[in-house]
């Protein structure tokens, strides 16, 4: 067991080294951001300066060197644009993702196993397949488009919820979150659904597969020979067997739907971190792009560590085989 | 020759399911409109000389002053939106449909080289395979694009990049089922040159599976399109795809002008659903556990 962890830690450092160098390397390609940085009729001398205090003139691997290193001190840099530090520019917009991710994660899964459990257990139901369609169209209708439709609909057309932004918000721990007005919940409402349908149609499916399959089994005709009443038998029983692999696909489409936020934040100019990789990319910021895509690719990372780790702590098949 | 025979049974299960022909009967009729395009749209929109910013941003209905009725209303330049969202949806068909084959083609050819050749190069290969299918194939897109510029090419190359994979997985799945099967051994031992057992052998028998996943993924690369051009990154405005029309509509949603975003949205949506439901009747009838 710990030559396997050992061989998949070393295997998750070595793909984020490569992933550092190809960010760095690939965003080192786009545009001179000099352009942004200066004004056209900045004379030579003022050039040079920034171009040196930037460290632009030195050779790329040189670059990406001061870049690791620093990277491993949790230095970041700092943005070209808002001449702040990275990081503290990435803290400042994280909570406002973290607040939109978590609400769009629970709701779909608040709302979408019941519905998903529902239509497993009556698969040919009228209401089920309902279910079903609205999450074909879950899956094939584009995030933008919804979002666009859910604005047309509910802050323009109907005028009950603000378009975007975050309205109002109030510090809890020292942030500041939207969550504790009333005000900033009507403005999280609309980005969260739109944010969550995605995840909510896969839910819904999960949730479906997982039902059929353990209503036929053995556990549910013992319940139903013991006299428990069908609802105590879903939500007893059915529940906790089809837990595991939901609760895994929330931890791994937790980290999914940060991808996602990227779109939805946009149309609702939402200031999270999406936001701000968008304008990053509009204006060359180079080192807000280049840390926003490192810490990402960091985050896969680790998360796709921990569930190799833990498969293989459930599975000892997993651990002996393929080394 | 079986093959006519093969294609008619085909068909016939495929006649069926009357949503499913329906969808095909939609995708037709949109692929004959974008070929059409010059001769059916009442204007081209790409003709800056044909536009008139008086017509900008008329209702659905408005008489411009080309003396044609604007049937979905005009845009921010005056174009007829109508002629403009033709000309998107052939632009969004050939972006997916390119991006689609080539991601086919390399993923394929990886998938059943690793699972034929076996060893390092198929751990290597499908390791990588892994290790993609596991980022987001938006995130890697967005990413590439942001990288790569705009531009068709850059456009496909970063489409592709993003779903090769899907192909790969499949075609290894599929090719490591069909190596240890006797007619391959077989062929082996005539003995026939590996490359020909390979690609006239092993590759016609994954491809089943890989029509399946070849329709989803145009679907996916069409909606993957239309969100990077929506969001600024994909193609330039010269070639105002789907998407770019969407995002062009966007900021006069607000002031209530819908029908510049809503209805190339709308021509979307229908194409993409169109697609995957032409799909899931093929992945069903393809399915040997689903045949009666």
């Amino acid at each position: 067991m710990l030559g396997f962890v050992i061989q998949r830690l070393l295997q998750a450092v070595l793909v984020m080294i490569a992933m550092s160098i190809l960010v760095f390397v690939g965003v080192y390609a786009i545009g001179n951001p000099i352009d942004v940085l200066l004004s056209p009729d900045a004379d030579q001398r003022i050039r040079a300066e920034t171009i040196a205090r930037y460290g632009l003139d030195r050779p790329l691997w040189e670059q990406y060197l001061v870049f690791a290193g620093r990277l491993l001190q949790g230095d970041f840099g700092r943005s070209f644009i808002f001449g702040i530090s990275v990081f503290d520019l990435v803290m400042s917009r994280l909570p406002a993702t973290l607040e939109l991710t978590l609400a769009a994660t629970l709701g779909a899964t608040l709302i979408g196993v019941p519905l998903g459990m529902y239509a497993g257990y009556r698969p040919n139901g009228a209401l089920s397949k309902g279910i079903m369609a609205a999450s074909v169209l879950g899956f094939s209708v584009p995030t933008f488009w919804i979002g666009i439709v859910l604005i047309f609909t509910f802050a323009v057309n109907l005028a009950w919820l603000p378009a975007g932004q975050r309205g109002a918000t109030a510090a809890l721990f020292g942030v500041e979150w939207s969550f504790l007005t009333v005000d900033g919940l009507r403005h999280l409402l609309l980005p969260a659904l739109n944010l969550s349908l995605f995840k909510l149609a896969l839910m819904i499916r999960l949730a479906r597969a997982g039902t059929r399959e353990v209503m036929l089994g053995e556990t549910v005709r013992f319940a139903r020979a013991a006299g428990l009443r069908e609802g105590t038998i879903l939500r007893r029983h059915v529940l906790k067997l089809i837990a595991i692999p939901l609760v895994t696909v929330f931890g791994l489409e937790l980290a999914s739907t940060l991808a996602f936020a990227v779109v939805t934040e946009t149309i609702f100019s939402w200031p999270g971190v999406g936001k701000l990789i968008i304008d990053s990319i509009s204006t060359l910021d180079r080192p807000v792009m280049v840390s926003y895509l490192v810490l990402v690719a960091f985050l896969f990372i680790t998360i796709n560590l921990i569930v190799d780790l833990s498969y293989a702590l459930l599975d000892p098949r997993i651990r002996r085989g393929r080394g | 020759m079986r093959a006519p025979r093969a294609l008619a049974a085909f068909w016939a299960e495929f006649s069926e399911s009357r949503i499913a022909v329906a969808a095909l009967a939609v995708l037709l009729v949109i692929v004959g409109l974008t070929i059409l395009a010059p001769v059916v749209t009442p204007q081209d929109p790409y003709d800056l000389a044909s536009l008139d910013l008086s017509d900008a941003r008329r209702p659905p209905g408005h008489v411009g002053t080309g003396g044609y009725v604007h049937l979905l209303g005009t845009d921010a330049q005056g174009r007829d939106l109508l002629s403009a969202m033709i000309y998107g949806l052939r632009i969004s068909l050939e972006m997916g449909m390119l991006a689609g084959a080539i991601a086919l083609t390399i993923g394929a050819t990886m998938g059943v080289l690793a699972a034929f050749l076996g060893g390092r190069f198929e751990a290597l290969v499908m390791r990588i395979v892994d290790l993609q299918l596991s980022f987001p194939a938006i995130l890697l897109a967005l990413v590439l694009s942001a990288l790569l510029g705009k531009g068709k090419g850059q456009l496909v190359a970063a489409l592709v990049a993003a779903q090769y994979a899907y192909f790969a997985r499949t075609a290894h799945g599929a090719a490591v089922a069909e190596r240890g099967k006797d007619y391959v051994e077989a062929a082996l031992s005539v003995p026939l040159p590996v490359r020909r057992v390979i690609f006239r052998h092993i590759l016609p028998n994954c491809l089943p599976p890989l029509i399946v996943v070849a329709t989803v993924q145009v679907a996916n690369s069409i909606a993957l399109e239309a969100t990077l051009s929506f969001l600024g990154l994909g193609l330039p405005a010269t070639e105002p795809s789907l998407g770019m029309l969407i995002a062009n509509g966007f900021q006069y949603l607000l002031s209530g002008r819908y029908w510049i975003s809503i209805y190339p949205g709308i021509a979307l949506i229908v194409l993409i659903v169109s697609i995957n439901v032409v799909g899931d009747q093929i992945r069903d009838q393809l399915n040997p556990r689903l045949k009666r």
